[in-house]
């Protein structure tokens, strides 16, 4: 089994969890850091190991990327035929996101050592990025759709245990909750769907759902429900959970409150990890959605494009640093999803399966880096809005220029990683409707625009006066911030196409001028745009906001989503479904367990008294007790 | 003819005084009571040539137990002191229900047609019963005394142990 | 042998509750104590008269009478250990006011 040693890199985070986890207390808090980060990069190691043989080595043949499965265990056994494996397996996404992931959380790792230095809890914290790192490595090497369910859920918790790191803290601890019951509600629909999946295919095992040519796929699809063949609906609630975990709308709530959590961790699991688990599920389950629910993958695309378009509208009126960057994700991450969602079967058809992965993983390279610089400011400046920051390029040059570089990647400007990738995606638009095209193109100015008016807003603009001169991050800071940099300077020249395709066949891609030109046009003219309205500072953006009235108050307030799901709650399941229950749970079911309490109390209040302690009264009942007997055996006996 | 009234005053002494150590105020003439009552039985016990049982009863009831008793007495009680008289109600369930076992057992036995074997055939002397108690063998009691005699070994101690003033644990 | 065999029951089945009614009333611990001796006492006529009239050429009443008044002895000793012991702590013969057998 030569990919066997694949399982390790799920497996090393999870023993620097165990002993950062189990022992951490009793460390220094360095050295429990410095354990999981030594962990994740031996996994790092191993995957990029893993990767060069699979894409270079083993994992083609006759030209075709294989399913390989490097490792499985048979877990559980209910019945005859119905076994659920634990195991990894390698085809080309799992294996770009085990470099994906394994990076961004090594960089994470070294972050944290400088980040979080002389946080309480700094060994929890290491102990809660290894079972993320666990629970996510596993996730995407999931050999089937039970295993990957177990993973999802893994996930969930790690993040809820982040994002509510700082317990104390009463919005943190209303953020993880939000977070955990969304996602959760998600998930519901992800498990009806896998059980439906799995009913109609009869397997869990993702090899054989996949298969294009095997009996999972057509079967199924001939039984219908409102008007959509069940294989679609199943695919559908898959989706609700693959939406769930993406922050897709109306699913996306959890997402911005969720940048309570440390930086690195929203650098780690809200931007390049956790939240592209959806887009991953999708393109796990691919073959099942091109070929037997092309309804589904329309949701899919439509979905996408809603949200990438929602999200930076919102994103270009928030004041935090971190929630802009979190609508922007959501806003990348709707970007994928309408690339899948596009996309077709099977060689060049499949772009917008390639296009998705390849902006996954640029996504992950620069959104990273964002996110961490954001953290770098935010240790330097002591706050999250951008009306407190303002000139920082002078006092922190590496932050500046590692921050421009993703910027100009996000915007899509050429050479950088974003540009290669969003350009394949708008083609992927363009060739299947022109509707998803010209959204995506609107969202590709909106995102060049925020980008840099977050940018100017920080390190231009007017110079605050701040308490202690901002100082440039220590060394364990600024290291993954160059790395980041370079990556996503650099991985928009990977040739995708040759090696993360939908049916694992290599296709040649021709440059669309006509897209990329304009699409290079847009994103200019957006950071023309932010250059003019904030790099000194001008009155113009806020006559435009006042110009655009109850529309910019609107996006201000993220259109209201959050009053809407209140508005739900509370007014409507609250009143109608949650009283009704509660008033039965307090008055029928407290109400016979406490008026048994209370029998059972008076009964032995009653009987207290019998056991008085006094010994002539023992003595007595004995007596007449034996007397009765006697008495009841003699009537008894002469019947 | 002179056997039965002396049957029948033993009775009338056991009878009598055992209630009157039942009912007496004076703790000590209680004792004294219980005295006559044990005598009184080993008198029954002559009566029916059980000489040597007869001969246990008094020395070690009457010489040991009673004596103890009244020691205790001495040593608990002030001789002024007078027994309260129980509560009425107490008296009264105690006594209905003492009535109504002995009526139940008196009309059980006077029902039941014994047949007594009324010609003596064994003697009980000293020397017989020494024999048997010690007999190993078939109607050899030589286990049960020999249990008996650890067991009083083990009162002698227990009781030690019980009326020993014990350290005091908390000065 | 003239006198009737069943009056020997009579006499000590009215000890023995005699001695049941003295051990429900009384509240000395000490005559609590004989009711126990009168009570014992009751018994062992009871096996004296049943071996003499039932089964004269055996003596296992005998016996039996016997060591129960050992066991008498014995447990009138430590029974008197127990009520000084208790007297020393309570200070008190009364058995209503040695109530601590509910805890």
């Amino acid at each position: 089994m030569e990919f066997g040693y694949t399982i390790w890199i799920a497996l090393i985070p999870f023993l620097a969890f165990l002993i950062t986890g189990l022992a951490g207390h009793r460390m220094k808090p360095m050295v429990s850091g410095l354990i999981g980060t030594v962990g994740i990069g031996i996994a790092t190691l191993l995957s990029y190991v893993a990767a060069h043989q699979y894409f270079f080595g083993v994992g083609k043949v006759d030209g075709v990327y294989q399913k390989i499965i490097g490792y499985k265990m048979e877990w559980l056994r209910f019945s005859e035929t119905l076994a659920i494996d634990m195991g990894v397996l390698l085809d080309p996404i799992s294996v770009m996101m085990l470099v994906v992931i394994t990076t961004v959380s090594l960089m994470v790792h070294i972050y944290s050592l400088g980040y979080m230095a002389g946080e309480k809890g700094f060994a929890r914290f290491y102990a809660f990025l290894g079972l993320f790192s666990f629970s996510m490595l596993g996730l995407v090497v999931a050999t089937n759709i039970f295993q990957m369910y177990i993973f999802w859920e893994l996930v969930g918790v790690s993040s809820y245990l982040l994002i509510g790191f700082y317990y104390n803290k009463p919005s943190a601890v209303a953020a993880s909750k939000k977070a955990f019951i969304v996602t959760r509600f998600a998930d519901f629909g992800f498990l009806v769907g896998i059980l439906l999946l799995s009913y109609i295919t009869g397997t869990f095992d993702f090899v054989l759902l996949t298969d294009p040519e095997g009996a999972a796929i057509t079967q199924g699809s001939g039984i219908a429900f409102m008007g959509l063949s069940v294989m679609t609906w199943s695919l559908i609630l898959v989706f609700m959970g693959g939406a769930g975990k993406s922050a897709m709308f109306p699913l996306h709530i959890w997402l911005p409150d969720a940048m309570e959590g440390p930086t690195p961790v929203s650098a780690l699991i809200h931007a390049a990890t956790m939240v592209v688990a959806g887009v991953f599920l999708v393109a796990r389950l691919f073959p099942v959605f091109a070929l037997s629910a092309p309804a589904g993958l329309e949701i899919v695309a439509i979905m996408g494009a809603f949200t990438s378009l929602f999200a930076a509208v919102i994103a270009c009126t928030q004041n935090d640093i971190k929630r802009i960057l979190a609508y922007s994700t959501m806003s990348q991450i709707g970007y994928m999803m309408l690339a899948l969602g596009v996309s077709g079967y099977g060689g060049a058809d499949g772009l917008g399966y390639m296009a998705s992965m390849f902006h996954l993983f640029t996504h992950a390279m620069f959104k990273a880096l964002l996110f961490l610089g954001a953290g770098a400011i935010i240790h330097a400046v002591h706050s999250n809005f951008i009306s407190d920051m303002g000139g920082l390029r002078k006092y922190m040059p590496v932050t500046h220029i590692t921050f421009l570089i993703a910027c100009l990647a996000i915007a899509g400007i050429p050479p950088f990683a974003g540009f290669f990738s969003k350009d394949e995606i708008l083609v992927a638009a363009y060739q299947n409707h022109m509707l998803y095209f010209l959204v995506e193109y609107i969202v590709a100015g909106l995102t060049a625009f925020y980008m840099f008016r977050l940018y100017y807003g920080v390190f231009w603009g007017k110079e605050k006066t701040y308490e202690h001169a901002p100082h440039e991050a220590p060394a364990s800071m600024t290291i993954p911030l160059i790395i980041l940099a370079i990556g996503s300077a650099t991985t928009g020249f990977i040739p995708f196409q040759k090696l993360v395709t939908s049916d694992g066949m290599a296709f040649d891609i021709h440059f669309h001028w006509n897209i990329a030109l304009p699409s290079i046009g847009i994103a200019i003219a957006g950071i023309l745009l932010a250059t003019a309205f904030y790099r000194k500072g001008s009155d113009m953006p806020d006559k435009i906001a006042a110009g655009l009235g109850g529309l910019y108050r609107a996006a201000y307030r993220k259109f209201y989503i959050d009053e809407v799901y209140q508005f739900i709650t509370k007014k409507i399941i609250f009143n109608l479904i949650s009283r009704p229950i509660a008033w039965f749970d307090r008055q029928i079911v407290d109400g016979s367990m406490n008026g048994i309490a209370y029998i059972t109390n008076m009964v032995s209040a009653g009987m207290k008294d019998l056991q008085s302690g006094q010994l002539q009264q023992y003595a007595f009942v004995l007596v007449s007790g034996v007397l009765i007997l006697v008495l009841s055996l003699v009537y008894l006996m002469n019947n | 003819m002179m056997e039965q009234a002396l049957f029948y005053l033993f009775s009338a002494i056991i009878l009598g005084f055992a209630i009157m150590v039942v009912t007496t105020r004076r703790i000590l003439r209680a004792a004294i009571y219980l005295l006559f009552v044990l005598g009184a039985t080993a008198a029954i016990y002559f009566m029916l040539h059980y000489n040597f049982l007869a001969a246990v009863q008094i020395t070690v009831y009457a010489g040991g137990i009673v004596v103890l008793i009244i020691f205790s007495i001495l040593l608990t009680s002030k001789m002024e002191e007078r027994l309260e008289v129980p509560a009425l109600r107490k008296m009264l369930f105690s006594g209905i229900v003492c009535a109504g076992g002995a009526f139940l057992c008196l009309h059980t036995i006077l029902t039941y047609s014994f047949n007594p074997v009324v010609e003596t055939t064994k003697p009980s002397d000293v020397k017989l019963i020494g024999e048997q108690m010690l007999n190993y063998g078939a109607n050899g009691y030589v286990l049960p005394f020999e249990v008996i005699s650890v067991l009083l070994l083990a009162a002698m101690v227990g009781a030690i142990i019980i009326a020993k003033k014990g350290k005091p644990q908390n000065p | 042998m003239s006198i009737p065999f069943t009056h020997f029951l009579v006499l000590s089945t009215l000890l023995f509750f005699i001695g049941i009614y003295g051990f429900l009333t009384r509240k000395n611990l000490i005559t609590m104590l004989m009711s126990a001796e009168l009570i014992l006492n009751a018994v062992n006529i009871n096996f004296v008269v049943f071996n003499k009239y039932l089964y004269p050429d055996q003596l296992h009443g005998h016996f039996f009478t016997l060591f129960i008044i050992g066991i008498a002895a014995a447990e009138a000793a430590v029974a008197i250990a127990i009520i000084i012991n208790l007297y020393r702590n309570f200070s008190t013969m009364d058995v209503e006011e040695i109530d601590q057998l509910k805890h």
